[in-house]
């Protein structure tokens, strides 16, 4: 009775409001993190005005929502609450936790058109790896990333390297590593050969190794992980003995964050880190750097990284109708670009990179083709169900074997063990 | 009593016991009641498992572990941090050219947000560049990883807490210090007693009341305080340096495993009661001076 009169009271404010309203609006709300510096959050907001002013019936609240975690922490609890966004770009690795939550709906309904379908088919499929599965795609890659390697050529001629060779091979990285290897007075190094950084999601990098060793770290359907597999237990031997064999990385677990700091101060001649640090390392590097792809082992390879859009149930076909014609604005050529240049994210369409805008930025700045080059070699992200969970059994694997407290295949036969218990219940 | 005086009792205690209630005591059985059923995901609703998520407590052995880095945390931090803090309060009691000065230095840790602090000592430790390496590399000494190592990091970590936690302490301490009659000390000197009797035969034993407020503080922040392990470790490598909170929040909010969450919670609620009730009943008969 009193809920019915709350009901009827807030449906007759509602309609009044409405009605106080010049044209019907379609209001979206749309989640987005920042993983990155610089102007990510002001280029997203100004993208969203811009679209807004093209299209006056559509109203678009971009919520910066923290960072990736912050980001699907809240979608999750808005979403509990009857309350989710209608989209939200979270982490590609994201999408099997969010269909298992029953969160999110494909895209597949509102791709009607034959120009709806070849948008679909524009992007890298390398970025569609992780936003695919079923037959279905669950998300649009937006702010993708991947791994590349950053030299520093004034260590490589100091230590009588070609500057502008990288090492093409894992043997290669090794050798050059030791030249490159500086060492004070009382023997204590000055200048490592390479940094992997292990802090906080080693898996990430890690994956450049695996792939390089010609092996998949979980299957497309998110149920079976292969933690323990011959030629990945070869991998974490290899990022293992970089630092206890070779000598020519820093041991123990190395900081992802400290890692572009220690490139620019001398601590390491080589560094493996995202491309989305390119912007910083151009800005901050007091020498000339070279960027190059990963080496190579059995095969070239990289992951892929970053985060796609979503589109979430529990509003009106109408608002989804609305935010995928949104998405589809974003992720044209033009606005694309504008993106990457502020951020260094890799554009995930092959048109945004022969647009005139870009086309001037590469020819000054060839570096940003790097990454865009490599995709052709670059798999899937680690992703399966329950993938924080599954992600960190693999994190804890790698840590235990990097700082000694267990040897690779013992680690990573644990990891498999664990992750199997948790995927059997989604075979 | 009058009947009317009844009713506004129970009037002026109601905000009080509603919002307890409602944010203290209504979160706590709903966590002991979802700790019996099974995460609800939006393909599947909860199931009754019974004791199921305690059984796979048990057999956790990340759970054990962070139950075991507690209390080397707990070890580590309470007695350290409550010492120094005495030392300190000592150390600025008297006065002496400065002293404001030196009495804001050791209150300072306490006024900066915990997320700050660990960016600090994040640089302190950073291998090669960091503060720390920059002092031994002076020396000769090659470079350290404190937290890249699972031998070090949760020390690391025990020490920024300490660093934190001894200049809130030592402001009890220091009231405290101020409600000892003078006279108690000046008449132990004209007996002829030294400074070590002073301090503990009457500083010491007169201060009980405030050790027992500090030590309870400093077990439930032992438990609480986890703000710095986000920004200094993430909990690693693998699990060295998580706590129970810690693990309780990466378990509910990152792996959106609620039950079992829940049922971690549930650990923690009744190993807090337990300490607290323990410290009351068995401290409070010892603490006042008779």
């Amino acid at each position: 009775m009193f809920a019915k009169a709350i009901k009827s009271a807030a449906l007759s404010a509602a309609v009044a409001i409405c009605g106080a309203l010049p044209a019907q609006a379609t209001d979206l709300q749309f989640y987005f993190p920042v993983a990155v510096g610089g102007g990510a959050a002001e280029t997203i907001e100004a993208l969203t005005k811009d679209y807004m002013a093209q299209n006056p019936g559509i109203s678009i609240d971009a919520v910066y929502a923290g960072s990736y975690q912050d980001t699907i922490a809240k979608v999750i609890t808005a979403a509990r609450g009857g309350n989710a966004p209608q989209l939200s770009v979270a982490l590609s690795v994201d999408m099997f936790t969010l269909i298992d939550e029953d969160l999110i709906v494909p895209f597949d309904d509102f791709i009607k058109t034959d120009e709806d379908r070849a948008w679909l088919a524009s992007f890298y499929p390398a970025f569609m790896e992780n936003s695919q599965t079923g037959g279905k795609t669950y998300g649009i890659p937006f702010q993708r990333s991947t791994p590349v390697l950053y030299w520093n050529k004034e260590a490589f001629a100091a230590a009588g390297l070609d500057p502008n060779t990288p090492p093409a091979t894992w043997e290669e990285m090794v050798e050059m590593g030791k030249k490159l290897v500086k060492k004070d007075e009382n023997g204590n190094v000055t200048q490592w050969g390479v940094r992997i950084p292990t802090s906080g999601f080693p898996y990430w990098l890690f994956q450049g190794l695996s792939t390089q060793n010609d092996v998949i770290l979980a299957n497309s359907e998110g149920n079976k992980t292969n933690f323990d597999d011959p030629k990945v237990v070869e991998a974490l031997e290899y990022l293992v003995s970089l630092s206890t064999e070779h000598g020519v990385m820093e041991p123990g677990i190395v900081e992802w964050g400290a890692t572009p700091k220690a490139f620019f101060e001398g601590q390491t001649a080589m560094m493996w880190t995202t491309t989305g640090n390119l912007t910083n390392v151009r800005k901050n590097a007091p020498f000339d750097f070279g960027v190059g792809m990963l080496p190579a082992n059995k095969r070239r390879g990289a992951p892929t990284g970053g985060g796609n859009f979503y589109l979430f149930k529990g509003t009106s076909q109408e608002q989804l109708a609305a935010a995928v014609d949104f998405i589809k604005w974003i992720t044209e050529p033009e606005q694309s670009a504008k993106w990457t240049m502020a951020t260094g994210y890799v554009a995930p369409r092959p048109a945004t990179w022969d647009t005139p805008t870009m086309q001037a930025y590469a020819a000054d700045f060839p570096a940003v083709l790097v990454a865009r080059d490599q995709l052709e070699f670059a798999v899937a992200e680690l992703s399966t169900y329950e993938n924080q969970r599954v992600t960190r059994i693999f994190n804890d694997a790698l840590a235990a074997a990097i700082t000694g407290q267990k040897d690779a295949a013992t680690a990573l036969a644990e990891a498999q063990a664990q992750a199997d218990a948790i995927l059997a219940a989604y075979r | 009593m009058d009947r009317r005086d009844w009713v506004y009792g129970w009037l002026l205690v109601l905000p009080a016991m509603v919002f307890l209630g409602l944010f203290t005591h209504l979160p706590a059985i709903t966590t002991i009641w979802n700790s019996f059923f099974s995460t609800p995901r939006g393909r599947r609703p909860k199931l009754f498992v019974g004791l199921e998520n305690y059984q796979r407590l048990l057999d956790d052995p990340v759970f054990w572990k962070v139950m075991v880095n507690n209390l080397w945390f707990a070890l580590g931090t309470i007695p350290l941090s409550i010492a120094l803090a005495l030392i300190m309060a000592l150390s600025v009691q008297r006065a002496f050219a400065g002293r404001a000065l030196v009495r804001m230095a050791y209150f300072t840790p306490t006024v900066l947000p915990l997320i700050a602090v660990a960016n600090i000592w994040l640089f302190f430790y950073t291998p090669g560049f960091g503060l720390i390496d920059q002092i031994t590399g002076v020396f000769g000494l090659g470079q350290s990883n404190l937290l890249g190592s699972p031998d070090t990091a949760l020390v690391a970590v025990m020490v920024v807490t300490v660093w934190k936690e001894a200049g809130f302490f030592m402001i009890f301490y220091l009231a405290a210090l101020q409600t000892i009659p003078p006279q108690l000390s000046e008449a132990a000197k004209i007996e002829g007693a030294s400074a070590g009797t002073v301090f503990w035969r009457i500083t010491f034993p007169l201060l009980m009341p405030t050790t027992l407020f500090v030590s309870i503080n400093a077990v439930i922040n032992s438990f609480r305080m986890v703000d710095h392990i986000f920004v200094l470790t993430g909990g690693g490598p693998d699990n060295a340096s998580s706590l129970l909170l810690f693990y309780i929040y990466e378990t509910s909010f990152r792996f959106w495993d609620t039950a079992y969450g829940a049922t971690l919670t549930v650990v923690m609620l009744a190993l807090l009661g337990l300490l607290a009730i323990g410290q009351f009943l068995i401290f409070d008969k010892k603490v006042h001076y008779k």
